[in-house]
């Protein structure tokens, strides 16, 4: 089989398990699933229909059976708060964390491996040292404290140093309610998106670099590369063919690798800044006990997961001839 | 390689230096609660003290380090009885994790068979939602709390480490001491306690370490969220909530807790970084582990 085949169905099998251990999740929960999934405002007639129509009362067998047709046919279920279905709730949300993951991804992705050349290739010892106790310590820095401290500075901050007001940053929602359509729309969007994305890109950034810098370094000790400056060949070309283009490799992995740090740390930031992407519906979903929505959310969380490492298993197996041979 | 023995300084520190801070985190954590004059869940006459600056005396003539939040509560106080909490979580939830990965890691590594299969197949599920959102659904189905939050933590933690100490089983047990030992008829649970476990741990350990940190960081995102410690009972995480919204009126209730998080996490991680390091420089120079006595 065609290593991309086996990779495919490697991850197809993957959703399947976790699939089923969402299901397993919910009906090893204590308590009845039905208080779970039946709202609980329901009248006693209500939650018997309700029961009847979930199949709560099915053998556990057939209740898995239909659920995983169910996740086939692309039903999730119905959220218990908003009485739409979860699917359509996940697609409104999905764009807006697709806007903040996407950009953050490749502002972490070039951002820090930038950081992380400079570290390893130019950087003066003491100026290394600097930006690694930079990086590890934005790398450790909470996601919700980082995005609180922020709007901190961007309010109050921008307002003690008596900055002009287009230049202070809006700190909550995604648009200004009074603002006028169209056009200054998107200029308003991109001005409340500047503290979310900065939150989300900096743990991102803080990784990339010092992965990349480790990388470098070790790409740079290699023989044949020293091989190479000892035959003659100019540094930035020594340091283009032969160290970027091996370190590369394992980075755009890492990038991909990242995506999950970056889904964790949009539940807060959306949290914090009030953006009602996949993060926020979560956290609502929890609060308002909605469990059809949590367990909606945690099957397209896993899905965008095991997607990005597909992707990132098709690209390594394209950049790497070495692994073609299996 | 030259360059070993001279980088082997700077690491060395490094991992003294970072020791030297989580011990005197924990030695304040312990001591400074005890030393208060009130216990930090008191709460007094609020409205003489209630959202003091930090360096300044309240209405009632006590002076605050890092001023008093919305209830009148000292601060600084709080933030070491948090600090109990939140390190001991971080610890116990790490440990916990760590134990049971090591555990199941062996058994995978050594018998292998469907017990390998279904424990890999369940920890690639596991490992493909993201930890916190894992975190999030099962503290949602089973409820807030403490004791909640460290078994959570140790059932989403236990992945990682299981894989390593698998990977590490695995490579212990074609070792010729192992065939040896099992030639003479060493039964496989003596194997693998006391020959093959204490040499493959040096990852496992490195992992746990690194662990603690990540444990914090979860467990104060749970506790943000409502999710974790309930208050009164204070941790870094539901102060930082709890300072949210007086956030432009008073920033430092919901800034210094994040602080001594940074710090905490960051000596966490250095300590990791520099163990895993002088582990690696010190088996490159002995090719084969010897077995424990």
């Amino acid at each position: 089989m065609p290593p991309i085949a086996r990779r495919l169905v490697d991850a197809l099998v993957l959703l399947w398990l976790v699939t089923s251990l969402t299901f397993l999740l919910i009906h090893l929960a204590p308590g009845d699933p039905a208080a779970l999934l039946i709202a609980p405002s329901a009248s006693a007639d209500d939650v018997q229909r309700q029961r009847a129509l979930l199949g709560l009362d099915a053998p556990l067998p057939l209740q898995y059976a239909r659920w995983i047709g169910g996740v086939l046919r692309g039903d999730l279920g119905d959220s218990l708060v908003r009485s739409q279905p979860v699917l359509r709730i996940i697609g409104d949300a999905f764009p807006i964390s697709l806007f903040l993951g996407g950009i953050s991804l490749l502002i972490s992705f070039v951002v820090g491996t930038a950081l992380g050349m400079f570290q390893a290739l130019r950087a003066s010892r003491l100026a290394d040292t600097t930006l690694t106790v930079l990086t590890t310590a934005a790398y450790a820095a909470p996601s919700f404290w980082l995005a609180l401290a922020l709007v901190v500075l961007a309010t109050s901050g921008a307002a003690w140093l008596g900055l002009p007001g287009w230049l202070r940053l809006p700190a909550f929602g995604m648009y200004d309610p009074a603002a006028s359509p169209d056009a200054r729309r998107v200029a308003d969007l991109l001005r409340h998106a500047v503290l979310p994305l900065l939150v989300l890109s900096v743990p991102g950034v803080a990784g990339v670099a010092r992965y990349a810098r480790q990388s470098l370094r070790d790409a740079a000790d290699a023989p044949h590369v020293q091989t190479a400056m000892a035959r003659g060949i100019p540094r930035g070309m020594a340091e283009r063919r032969y160290i970027l283009r091996n370190a590369l490799t394992p980075l755009v992995v890492l990038a991909g690798l990242t995506l999950p740090g970056i889904i964790a740390g949009s539940v807060f930031v959306e949290q914090v800044f009030a953006w009602p992407g996949l993060g926020r519906t979560m956290v609502g979903a929890i609060a308002g006990r909605d469990y059809p929505v949590v367990l909606g959310l945690t099957l397209v969380y896993a899905a965008v997961v095991i997607g990005s490492n597909l992707a990132a298993d098709v690209l390594l197996l394209r950049l790497d001839p070495r692994r073609r041979i299996r | 390689m030259p360059s070993s023995l001279r980088s082997l300084m700077p690491r060395d520190l490094r991992v003294k230096a970072s020791l030297a801070v989580l011990i005197a985190m924990a030695g304040a954590a312990l001591c400074v609660p005890l030393l208060a004059s009130t216990p930090s869940t008191a709460i007094g006459d609020v409205l003489a003290t209630r959202l003091v600056p930090p360096f300044s005396t309240d209405r009632l003539g006590h002076w605050h380090l890092l001023g008093t939040d919305a209830f009148g509560r000292d601060v600084f106080v709080r933030l070491w009885s948090a600090a109990r909490v939140s390190l001991g979580v971080g610890l116990a939830g790490s440990l916990l994790g760590g134990t049971l990965g090591v555990a199941l890691g062996a058994i995978a590594g050594w018998y292998g068979g469907w017990f390998d299969r279904l424990i890999g197949a369940v920890s690639d599920a596991m490992l493909a939602i993201p930890r916190l959102v894992l975190l999030l659904v099962i503290a949602s189905l089973w409820g807030p709390g403490v004791e909640s939050v460290v078994t959570v933590l140790a059932l989403t933690g236990w992945m990682s480490i299981m894989r390593l100490v698998r990977a590490e089983v695995q490579g212990v047990a074609v070792l010729p001491y192992v065939e040896g030992a099992r030639a003479l008829g060493v039964a496989s649970p003596r194997l693998l306690r006391a020959h093959v476990l204490p040499n493959a741990l040096t990852s496992a350990r490195v992992a746990m370490t690194l662990g603690v940190g990540n444990a914090m960081l979860l467990e104060s995102g749970l506790s943000f969220l409502g999710l974790g410690v309930q208050p009164p009972a204070a941790s870094w995480g539901n102060m930082i909530a709890g300072g949210r919204e007086w956030l432009l009126v008073a920033p430092w209730i919901a800034l210094s807790p994040g602080v001594l998080l940074v710090m905490t996490v960051v000596a966490c991680t250095v300590l990791g970084d520099g163990l895993r390091l002088s582990r690696g420089a010190s088996r490159t120079a002995s090719r084969s582990p010897s077995p424990a006595a």
